[in-house]
Order: structure tokens, then sequence, then C-alpha cells
């Protein structure tokens, strides 16, 4: 791999290691979210 | 960005995320939260944490998000201005289509977040002020009138209402007032940074006022705006609407903001070197605006 691929390919790890914190975490706000709504209307 | 990689080769590389997030401007995003998370804290009605949360959060995104289209917009000219050069787009480390998805995706994504979470007027106000920045004051003012950073400031006086609203689900005169504080407040603080970097407007050919009308009119027009943002700043007060610590607190920051107002008025320098009034102004506002939220907020939660 020449260097410019590998640059390419560790920015695309850091990328998606990221996307998948980001994404656990909105899963989590989303329950949450839900969980505060559903509390709000009873 | 790795040493190893040359900058032409940047672009074609996908935008690392340091660069999204300067994307944002953090920086001015530290503003624009702090006071949506006071124009939601004095609201006389608190949402649960997390809903609380999800609104700063998406006040956040949204201003993330006009920062990043404002970037996308005017790359041509931060390239100009040596205080913008090493944006990611300038300085060639991203595609400016990445910019544009990126900017898009980030504020359709905090509307509907804003509109689920807390309410849809909330949302409707993020939305609006989303495109108040990027349409009415990016895209048509700023290159066309000096008065683009006059009318442009509303898009930054929106977080205290949104906050409000996103709280309440209803507009009131407090937030209404905030809304006018910020809008008056922006003229001075915008106009002292641009005395001191007008060569930079000149050259990129952006009209702010110090380059279309001259030194002395900046100075009287920064010091005539900081009056009526001082009576707004007071306001709150004698209408009934926030208490006594808030009232002198409001009164001795606003007293500084106008001698210093007053200083840079009487200033006659004409390169930046010389400009500490203006400077001492520039910075003195930035604290003026934090502090002044900060007491609404100490003097609601004590008052009540």
């Amino acid at each position: 791999m020449t260097e410019h691929e590998q640059e390419v390919v560790r920015r695309q790890r850091e990328r998606a290691r990221l996307m998948a914190w980001l994404l656990g975490g909105f899963v989590v706000l989303l329950f949450l979210i839900t969980v505060a709504k559903i509390g709000l209307q009873s | 960005m790795s040493s190893s990689v040359l900058p032409s080769e940047a672009a074609s590389l996908p935008a690392d995320w340091r660069d999204l997030l300067a994307l944002t401007k953090p920086r001015v995003m530290s503003l624009v939260v702090f006071t949506g998370l006071c124009g939601l804290l004095v609201a006389p009605v608190m949402p649960p944490l997390v809903l609380g949360f999800t609104a700063i959060l998406c006040i956040a995104l949204g201003a993330g998000a006009a920062g990043a289209l404002n970037q996308w917009y005017e790359a041509d000219l931060d390239a100009q201005m040596k205080r913008t050069a090493n944006r990611p787009l300038p300085a060639g480390r991203m595609d400016r289509q990445t910019a544009l998805h990126f900017g898009v995706g980030l504020g359709v994504f905090s509307v509907l977040l804003m509109g689920l979470a807390a309410n849809w007027l909330a949302a409707i106000l993020l939305a609006a002020s989303i495109l108040f920045y990027v349409l009415v004051y990016t895209v048509w003012l700023k290159r066309r009138t000096a008065q683009n950073i006059v009318i442009g400031g509303a898009a930054g006086a929106f977080p205290p209402l949104i906050g409000w609203v996103a709280a309440t689900g209803q507009l009131a005169p407090l937030p209404l007032i905030l809304f006018a504080m910020i809008f008056l407040w922006t003229p001075p603080h915008f106009w002292s940074l641009s005395l001191f970097v007008r060569s930079d407007y000149a050259a990129a050919k952006v009209p702010m006022l110090p380059v279309t009308a001259g030194l002395d009119a900046t100075r009287r027009q920064i010091f005539l705006y900081s009056l009526p943002m001082a009576a707004a700043a007071l306001a709150p007060w004698p209408l009934g609407l926030a208490g006594v610590l808030y009232g002198v607190a409001a009164a001795a920051l606003s007293a500084g903001f106008v001698i210093m107002a007053g200083l840079v008025l009487v200033n006659r320098a004409t390169e930046a070197a010389n400009m500490r009034p203006e400077k001492r102004l520039f910075g003195y506002s930035v604290l003026y605006l934090f502090a002044l939220f900060a007491a609404l907020v100490v003097d609601r939660w004590i008052g009540a």
C-alpha cells in the first residue's frame, strides 16, 4: 500500500469508529427521550 | 492531516473528523449554546433533563450546520483573509461537496430531533435561524451591504428564544427582549473587530462598515448602538421580568460596555497596532454577553 492509501484507510477507520460511537449515543438518547416523553404523558 | 501527505493530495482524502469539527466553528458555538441554555434555564417551566439536554444539543448542531454552510459558501472569501485562510476549505484539506453534505445533513438532523424531542415551534425557530444565517446573512447581505451584520445579527439572537420555546412551547416577552439584546449587541461586537482587521475585509472586498464608511463613522456607530443595547439589557428589571440582582449586574456590565465604546469613539488610531480600545471592547463584549446571561439565570434561580 502506498503512503496515500495508508492515510485513506487510517482516516476511514477513525471516522468509522467515531460514527459508531455517535450512532450508539444517538440510540441511547432516543431511548431516554422516549422514556421522558412517556413520563410526561402519564 | 499527516505531515507525510502533501496538501494537494489532502482534498482527495476522506475529510479528517477534526476538520469537520472545525467547520462547525466551535468557538462561536460556545456562545450560542450558552445563550440557548440560559434561555431554557430562565423559562418558568423546566423540561425533563434529557429533553432539555437534547434541545441544547440541537441548538449546538444547528449552529454547527449554519457555520459549515457559511464556510462552504465563503471558501473563496476565507482564502483571502489571514484570519480565516487556514480553515479546512481554503487550506485545501477538504472538498466543498463534503462541507455542503455535512452542513445540510447536520441542519436537517438538528431540526427534526428538536421537533421530536421538544416541540415543533422550537424546531421551526431553529430552522429559521439556520436559514437566516445561511441565506439572508451569508448569501444575500454579507457581500452586498455594510448593514450585513446589523440585519444578519438576528441569526445569532435566536438561541435564547429557541431555548425558552423548547421549554415552554410558546413565545413570551422575556425571550423576545433577550433576542433584542443579542441583536443590538452584534453590531458593536463585530464592528470593533472589523476596525482592527479592516485590511483583511478590504482585501477580500467585504463591505464591512470600516471599509465603506471609514473608521470614525464606525466608531460613532459602535457607541450609538451600545446605548439601545444597554437599554435592552436593563429592560427586564423595570418590566418586572427579572429581579434586583440582575438589574444591578446589567447596569454595571452595561455601564462598562458604554464607557469602553466611548473610549473607542475618542480613539483616532488608524493602525491596528494602536487600536487597543477596539481590541479591549471586542474582548469585553464576549465577556459581557456571558456575564449578562449568567446573571439572569442566577437571578431567576435565587429569586425563585
